[in-house]
């Protein structure tokens, strides 16, 4: 399917452009003009060009911040991907069933960031929660704000109850937009259901999954309120994710500067790892279409 | 004969496993919701001293609290009115950009197309001040469009992305049909093409909707007191005396409505799937 070359397609895209550079590239702007200079408070600002990226790139604390923020996220994608695609096959076709299914599994996306911390908070807690007390009662120590790894397996478990819904529901709606005539040619091919998925559904798919990985990655990579709210980054330090880091420097000691070189150089390495992921997935869809 | 016995056969274990795998799933999702909503009808000392699975003394009292108090109810309504706006701006821009990008190549549209996609990459946090002095500065902060407006930033390119991937799945020779038959761009683009990508749509919507009603930072950065959301007021719960459990989950109780109401009306729209026959 070879798209046809016209310029004047640009006009379609133009009031988009206008509206996001409007709250993009300004505040982008001001974010790396903050990020070469130094303030003693008041508007007196003074340049100290690339200082700040300088001492952040030594920063030890950075660093172990980054790494756990990136087993994090690959822990999420690992989880989450495959589960939602396996609930996306699995939910009803049609039928009240479907509506139902479908309304029940949103509920966790419309639920506002800072409660979902709160309800996992006390989900959890040893005491009061049903998690915790259902796990103490099986002889299981479970105590999220002394151990880290129950720590850790609650947050995961947080976010998995929070965003796989968002892959199921794209995967379902990429599933609802394969004509039937494609399944009623696999079964006169006597196609397995692995074949069926592998040649039918995951290529239909690729569209949407490739957008809900790539929300997924930003999304778990920027996590912020969820685990403050729940484990304030502790114990220690085990769950301090950059996120937290960052804003621990920017509103905590109101240092601007080196603040806003981190939420750069935070941004760029998203970034990166984004183009390459996208790039790969373009490449694959290319590949494609030419076999 | 035997072949449709065998794959009857076959059929049947698997519709047994997605059963099991949907309410094992389900389950996960509502055993935690099932515990902010019996917490939002017990009292706090019955939260915070004991545990019981039911409310033992249930009370209406932490929604009387938010109902009655317009500095918390309030809050619902100017959320809903900056999310209405930034779903209908937000649709209302990507739709014909999606459609350039799924059916022409242009001059830079594969940068452009990741170009949006990296306004979402932006670590909130420290952009809240430049938004604060950007807003203030043509005079709208505290107003529901600013908030709108803001939140376009991370909408709109996800409402382009998403159509994107339904409009390319929709055959390019619709379109070439449509125009041979005389059909107008305008024309052709409202009466033929949007149905067909209706389920793209309520998705879309929905998604922005949702992007938009949990989004914290932005939204209470740009209000003070016109247009501030209830997911900042909730915020007040916390006080000296600690956290006001029963009424931050009913609060929260409360935040789950519209939305739900919002998938309810698009789950058909989700559900249908395409009609390539009708065209």
């Amino acid at each position: 399917m070879e798209k046809t070359v016209n310029q004047r397609a640009w006009f379609l895209v133009i009031p988009v452009l206008i509206l996001v550079a409007f709250s993009s590239i300004i505040p982008m702007m001001t974010v790396v003009n903050y990020s070469f200079q130094d303030t003693f408070g008041g508007n007196n600002f003074f340049w100290v060009g690339l200082e700040w990226y300088r001492e952040l790139l030594r920063s030890e604390r950075l660093w172990d911040a980054f790494g756990r923020q990136l087993l994090f996220s690959s822990i999420i994608l690992l989880i989450e991907v495959p589960l939602g695609i396996l609930v996306a096959l699995s939910m009803p076709k049609k039928g009240i069933s479907a509506s139902i299914c479908l309304v029940l599994m949103s509920l966790p996306l419309l639920i506002p960031y800072n409660v979902v911390g709160t309800i996992w908070q006390v989900f959890g807690r040893a005491d009061i929660g049903l998690l915790g007390r259902t796990l103490s009662d099986l002889g299981i120590s479970y105590n999220y704000s002394q151990n880290a790894f129950d720590a850790w397996a609650t947050v995961i478990a947080m976010d998995v109850w929070h965003w796989t819904s968002l892959v199921a529901l794209l995967c379902y709606a990429g599933l609802r937009s394969i004509p039937n005539a494609y399944y009623q040619a696999a079964m006169i091919d006597q196609a397995s259901r692995w074949s069926v998925f592998r040649f039918i559904e995951l290529p239909k798919m690729r569209g949407v999954l490739m957008i809900a990985i790539l929300l997924r990655f930003m999304d778990s990579f920027m996590i912020y309120t969820e685990p403050f709210v729940l484990t304030g980054g502790g114990p220690g330090n085990t769950t301090t994710f950059l996120s937290i880091d960052l804003v621990k420097m920017a509103l905590g000691q109101f240092d601007l500067g080196p603040a806003a070189a981190f939420s750069l150089m935070y941004f760029l390495v998203i970034l990166l790892i984004s183009y390459v992921f996208y790039t790969v997935m373009i490449t694959a869809d290319k590949d494609e279409a030419q076999s | 004969m035997s072949a449709a016995k065998k794959n009857a056969s076959a059929r049947k274990p698997k519709v047994r496993l997605s059963v099991v795998v949907m309410i094992v799933y389900l389950l996960f999702l509502l055993v935690p919701i099932y515990w902010l909503v019996i917490m939002s009808f017990k009292s706090n000392s019955e939260i915070l001293g004991m545990f019981t699975l039911f409310p033992a003394d249930f009370t209406l009292k932490n929604y009387q609290t938010i109902l009655s108090d317009p500095s918390w109810y309030m809050g619902y309504v100017n959320s809903f009115i900056y999310v209405s706006l930034n779903t209908v701006i937000s649709l209302s821009v990507a739709l014909p950009a999606a459609y350039a990008f799924s059916r022409y190549r242009f001059f830079g549209d594969n940068h452009l197309f990741f170009w949006l996609l990296t306004n979402r990459m932006a670590p909130p946090a420290v952009f809240a001040l430049p938004f604060f002095q950007l807003y203030s500065s043509v005079s709208l902060f505290d107003t529901h469009i600013a908030v709108a407006l803001a939140h376009c930033l991370f909408n709109v390119p996800l409402a382009v992305w998403i159509l994107e991937g339904f409009m390319r799945g929709v055959p390019r020779e619709i379109d070439e049909t449509a125009f041979i038959d005389g059909y107008g761009f305008t024309r052709f683009f409202t009466k033929i093409f949007i149905p067909m990508i209706a389920p793209g749509i309520g998705v879309t919507a929905f998604f922005c909707f949702m992007f938009s009603w949990v989004e914290l930072l932005l939204s209470r950065t740009l209000t003070s007191v016109e247009a501030k959301p209830i997911t900042a007021i909730m915020t007040r719960t916390v006080s000296a005396s600690g956290l006001d459990w029963g009424v931050l989950a009913a609060a929260g109780v409360l935040t789950i409505i519209p939305g739900a109401i919002v998938i309810y009306f698009v789950r058909n729209h989700i559900a249908k799937g395409f009609a390539l026959g009708r065209v």
